[in-house]
């Protein structure tokens, strides 16, 4: 079936994967939202959200209805085109890494190979960090757009936050390509099946990108540009219903995304232990490498929200030595003993 | 018929960058400039995508789009302009811009019409394409590229030196 010289298969194959990738990562981001204040309940010994259904599973929903029906205000002096540009940039840029994102080694349906791939491009971590750098915009956008003084505190302190904690998080990125010599997120996976995961070469690098990853979602210890006591609510005071909504679930959904890459990109992605041993059939394994991935992530997750329960929030100025005094020296640092060490290895 | 899926999508990025690059000239507002600027930024990278340039076209995105234009907006922001606030410039000043922005357009045109410029060969090049360009870069233009990197490091010196005056 080809028509304009494409397989249209194709097409269909990848709308559907495309599709159940974008789903996933909403019900995901839709239940963190509960995972959270389950978490923070455990962790400061309360139940948490327990009336809505059995467990209060169906909070998340109850929320969402509420952020749906309630009142939608647009300020008057504000840009109404940017002030509603501003979630949905947040939005579209959060569910865009994904793509690259191998979330299975490929299934055979009906003798024809799917992989669990949306596209497998040779710049996969580079596109990564394309699309992270232009979630700033929504940030920006929104709390400009606004009219806010605070907003645009908030908006400024998000720009500033985000470019700073890119550096390091790019630096620790090269020093992980000099090991693999591979873009391609999936050729990074092969690599990790085949060896030991790529945190037990790059521990450091790990721990660089793990908390930049806090900073770039904007998580606790670096909420700074949501930080309620000093901005009345930060970037997003002067929204309402679901374009409140819309920023509120684009942190989580990053979450989830930053959770996946890490785990995709030192802790083997969908490679487990024994996965080439067991003797099955190849499509069942594949199913396992993804629900191995799935718990990986959700582990991550589950770190991400520990960590905004126990550690305070830090001060503006802790935040920018921090990134500029301590991570980009480590990180170059980092990449230096990692470019030797390959270079003692080759000779 | 007789247009490629190839045709059709460089018709339609090319609409856009020309309408987005308008607007950048256009717009009153400067922030609505940079944001219709970020925008031709992405229409370019679509276009060396098309190319196969897949390397170029993702950092054209991130250093321009992601890095610099952040500032531009950052700066933009900050510094708060209104119409009305706005000191309203003279009339000569319009003159004036108008008269060189049109010799600019006399000059480029005939040296557009004086370059040799062959048509571009419709075969597929891997040439943008990560590897290739990395070889080309590190192995038959070394020097020049080291060369820009000190460039770069003495810009940022003058940044700090700039910076540390106070």
């Amino acid at each position: 079936m080809t028509l304009l010289s494409i397989d249209w298969f194709f097409i269909i194959e990848k709308v559907l994967l495309i599709s159940v990738v974008l789903v996933l990562s909403l019900v995901v981001a839709m239940y963190s939202t509960w995972g959270e204040r389950k978490v923070a309940a455990w962790i400061q010994d309360r139940l948490g959200p327990n009336r809505a259904g059995p467990m209060g599973l169906l909070q998340p929903l109850a929320d969402g209805g509420k952020l749906f029906f309630k009142e939608e205000i647009i300020p008057t002096n504000s840009s109404r085109f940017l002030f509603i540009l501003g979630p949905s940039i947040a939005m579209m840029v959060a569910c865009m890494t994904s793509a690259v994102i191998p979330w299975g080694d490929t299934l055979v349906i009906a003798g024809r190979p799917v992989s669990l791939q949306i596209a497998d491009v040779n710049i996969g971590i580079l596109f990564i960090f394309g699309v992270v750098s232009m979630g700033v915009y929504g940030i920006m956008i929104g709390g400009w757009a606004s009219n806010n003084k605070f907003s645009l505190l908030a908006s400024v302190r998000a720009a500033s936050q985000i470019i700073s904690y890119e550096l390091p998080m790019g630096l620790a990125l090269i020093a992980l390509l000099m090991l693999t010599g591979s873009l391609s997120l999936k050729d990074i996976v092969e690599q990790q099946r085949h060896s030991l995961w790529n945190v037990c070469y790059q521990p450091l690098g790990f721990f660089i990108f793990l908390v930049c990853a806090f900073a770039e979602c904007n998580r606790a210890p670096f909420d700074l540009p949501e930080a309620e006591n000093e901005l009345n609510g930060g970037y997003h005071l002067e929204y309402s219903s679901m374009k409140l909504g819309f920023f509120l679930f684009a942190e989580y959904i990053n979450m989830f995304i930053s959770s996946a890459l890490i785990a995709t990109m030192y802790f083997g992605g969908y490679a487990f232990p024994y996965m080439d041993s067991l003797g099955l059939d190849p499509n069942v394994v594949t199913i396992l490498g993804f629900v191995a991935l799935f718990i990986k992530t959700l582990c991550f997750i589950f770190f991400f929200m520990w960590v905004r329960w126990t550690v305070p929030r830090f001060r503006y100025d802790q935040l920018m030595r921090l990134g500029w005094k301590v991570m980009i020296p480590l990180a170059l640092a980092n990449m230096l003993i990692t470019g030797a060490l390959i270079l003692a290895r080759q000779h | 018929m007789g247009m490629s899926i190839q045709q059709i999508i460089f018709m339609v990025l090319s609409v856009i960058s020309l309408v987005s690059a308008l607007g950048v000239v256009l717009s009153k507002n400067p922030v609505t400039s940079v944001l219709c600027l970020i925008v031709t930024f992405f229409t370019i990278a679509g276009h060396y995508i098309m190319m196969n340039a897949q390397f170029l076209a993702v950092v054209h995105i991130i250093v321009y789009a992601g890095a610099i234009m952040v500032l531009f907006l950052y700066v933009m922001m900050l510094m708060n302009l209104n119409a009305e606030l706005e000191p309203q410039k003279r009339n000569w000043l319009k003159y004036a811009g108008a008269i060189s922005g049109g010799a600019l357009m006399v000059v480029l045109v005939a040296a557009l019409r004086d370059a040799s410029m062959p048509a571009l060969s419709s075969q597929p090049t891997d040439i943008g394409l990560i590897k290739n360009l990395g070889q080309l870069l590190f192995k038959q233009y070394v020097v020049p590229f080291e060369v820009s990197s000190i460039l770069f490091l003495s810009a940022m010196v003058g940044a700090v030196v700039i910076g540390k005056k106070d």
